[in-house]
């Protein structure tokens, strides 16, 4: 008897446990999944009547499967557009763009919109895994309103294969309360971990950002995929293993906790920390690092194109796009959107880092992800 | 005619469970034994080659296979050794009255999901938890989370019922008249313990112990859990193998030694306690 039980949950918390470990689950999320939360989900799934109607009349389906990222959205907007269009939203969060690539492979995903990173595109593009969007069912994405920096590696052959969410950067947020003096390189980040904040350090549990960053140290390029720089990167990961807390994407709740007092971050992950510790301050590598767009695409094979496509042009509505922006307080690449926020939000140097912490940084190329060598590294790094 | 219904019938009851295991477990895993000879794919995945390199590396992940044979093994032992008493008390001491609702409480926090219930040690033992309560006691510093011992103490919490209820039954069955038959022959309270309970209730703590240390050896939502990604198991390594670095041939390759791990870990294991008790078989299984 103990048996079934067993099975069921262990199954069940086989997807959920993924998602948590790449990154993913805020303490929200999880207790609102696991317990009452997916009960009711499932429920008023199960039962056509407790369905919302649509408002309008084309027919859209009635759920929508979005792929996207940990704090990444604002509820607000997702129930706006079930209650516009009867479609409900089933979220997967995931940690990394690794991960990601690695469920796309195996296909079935039954995925209708995914959330890739610039350096994913072209990837994704020759393994024949997303489509060349139709960009007349998108009239919210003008091109000329995006920074070409921003969305260059969507188009490809003339083709436009994702229009862009929003840009961020990669850094490392601080708890000031916690720790002294003044933050301001890689050097420090990895120096300190392995000094007077022992114990205390996170780091993502992603190749890209760990690896990245590591390199940073030495100033190597964030992307690089020399084997004597690896090689490198990865003594001084290996030496740092020890003095950290965790390695893991969803730092949130540990820095929160006061569990760990330093954690490599992104930006909006540092904003909404902000918000609620004062205490919490962000930091680009004088070294460099990476800065990054994040797109909206839909998988080859994908079940809800219609939905996905209204979905898509929803979360591009400039109105929609700045309430979004204000919640998870990541950058938008978007003139019309950025026009529409808020002085405060514009002055923000964790969204808008000064020009000479901007120039320092590099885009991820899509070598640094596939690279086997680099993935064995992290592999390596974390088994150790 | 007779004999043929009967083969008939048979072949009819069988013929399921061999689909079965053939379509669901023969089959899948000789695809992994023929993919840890291959190449991982340009962008991950498999591409067909006939190479032993995938076991020659299997030493880049000589830790989590340190990991995993050196806890699951301890886990077991220390499972064990907490859940005899609970059992023993359970069945010998406690009166029938109370004891169906004793059993059903044990079951209780098993009908919540065991993420749900790992996730909660994470508060406990996190900064937040056991830690603030010891600082106020001028412990400072102490730190639980993100360590072997919390990735120890999760396996034990975790598996618990699986070893008290074999344990619990063995006991249960025993006859109660042996224990006055070895008092009057002079027996001490430890002598009768060590001469007749525990005997006659090793195949219970032998059934718990394999249903334990197999469940452990494929751990891997614990160690990631508690163990903060630094307690790192061979399920750990294959789900990064297979969900992140995409290199399915590498994580074939540990797959298949994994198995051949347990296999001959577990014929030891039957072997010296059919050896050393005299058990049945059927006792085990």
């Amino acid at each position: 008897m103990s048996d079934d039980t067993r099975q069921i949950s262990r199954k069940q918390f086989v997807e959920e446990l993924l998602r948590y470990r790449r990154g993913s689950v805020s303490r929200r999320h999880f207790l609102g999944i696991t317990g009452l939360g997916l009960a009711t989900a499932i429920l008023g799934q199960a039962v056509p009547g407790l369905r919302p109607r649509p408002a309008f009349a084309q027919d859209l389906g009635d759920t929508l499967n979005f792929t996207t990222w940990p704090n990444y959205f604002d509820q607000a907007n997702l129930d706006q557009f079930t209650k516009d269009t009867g479609v409900n939203i089933n979220v997967a969060v995931f940690g990394s763009n690794e991960e990601m690539l690695a469920k796309l492979q195996a296909g079935g995903t039954g995925w209708d919109v995914l959330v890739p990173t610039n350096y994913t595109i072209s990837t994704y593009k020759s393994l024949d895994l997303i489509e060349a969007l139709e960009l007349a069912q998108i009239p919210n994405f003008i091109e000329s309103d995006h920074d070409t920096r921003f969305i260059g590696e969507a188009k490809i052959d003339g083709a436009i294969y994702a229009v862009p969410k929003n840009w961020g950067t990669t850094g490392y947020v601080v708890n000031t309360a916690k720790v002294e003096g003044e933050m301001t390189t890689w050097k420090q980040f990895w120096d300190r971990t392995r000094d007077d904040l022992s114990g205390l350090v996170m780091v993502h549990d992603y190749q890209l950002t760990t690896i990245g960053n590591a390199l940073k140290y030495f100033g190597y390029s964030f992307n690089s995929i020399d084997p004597g720089e690896l090689a490198e990167a990865e003594k001084l990961l290996i030496e740092a293993k020890p003095h950290l807390f965790a390695i893991n994407s969803d730092y949130q709740p540990a820095m929160r906790a006061g569990d760990a007092v330093m954690s490599v971050a992104w930006t909006g992950d540092a904003s909404q920390l902000k918000r609620d510790i004062p205490e919490m301050h962000y930091v680009l590598g004088k070294e460099g690092g990476e800065i990054w767009t994040d797109f909206y695409a839909i998988p080859k094979g994908a079940q809800n194109r219609p939905a996905a496509y209204a979905f898509i042009n929803f979360m591009l509505d400039p109105a929609v796009n700045a309430k979004e922006v204000k919640a998870h307080g990541y950058p938008s690449t978007d003139k019309r959107t950025s026009a529409l926020l808020p002085q405060e939000v514009l002055s923000d140097p964790i969204l808008y880092p000064a020009q000479e912490l901007l120039s320092a940084l590099e885009f991820g190329a899509a070598a640094t992800l596939t690279d086997p060598n680099r993935a064995e590294l992290m592999a390596r790094f974390k088994s150790a | 005619m007779r004999q043929g219904r009967r083969t008939g019938t048979t072949a009819l009851l069988v013929g399921p469970a061999a689909a079965f295991f053939l379509l669901l477990l023969v089959l899948p895993l000789a695809v992994v034994v023929i993919y840890s000879f291959g190449e991982r794919g340009a962008a991950g995945g498999y591409s067909p080659a006939f190479t032993f390199d995938n076991y020659l590396s299997l030493a880049t992940r000589g830790q989590a296979f340190l990991n995993t044979l050196l806890l699951a093994p301890l886990g077991t032992l220390l499972c064990a050794l907490v859940a005899f008493p609970l059992a023993y008390f359970l069945a010998v001491k406690t009166s029938p009255r109370w004891r169906t609702m004793l059993l059903v409480l044990i079951i209780v926090p098993f009908w919540a999901s065991q993420l749900l219930r790992i996730y909660a040690w994470l508060l406990i033992l996190g900064n937040r938890g056991i830690p603030s309560l010891l600082d106020l006691l001028g412990m400072d510093g102490v730190r639980l989370i993100n360590t072997r011992f919390a990735v120890l103490l999760g396996m034990v919490y975790g598996y618990l019922p699986l070893m008290v209820f074999p344990i619990y039954v063995s006991l249960e069955k025993l006859d109660k008249r042996l224990l006055e038959a070895s008092a009057d022959l002079g027996a001490g309270a430890w002598g009768t313990f060590r001469q007749v309970t525990l005997p006659m209730s090793i195949a219970g703590v032998a059934t718990g112990s394999l249903l334990v240390f197999i469940l452990l050896m494929g751990e891997f939502i614990i160690p990631a859990l508690l163990g903060g990604g630094k307690v790192f198991f061979i399920g750990n390594a294959l789900v990064d193998l297979f969900l992140q670095s995409r290199n399915w041939p590498f994580g074939a390759a540990i797959a298949v030694s994994m198995v051949a791990i347990m296999l001959a870990t577990i014929a030891l294991y039957m072997r010296f306690m059919l050896g050393r008790s005299g058990l049945r078989q059927q006792a085990l299984v």
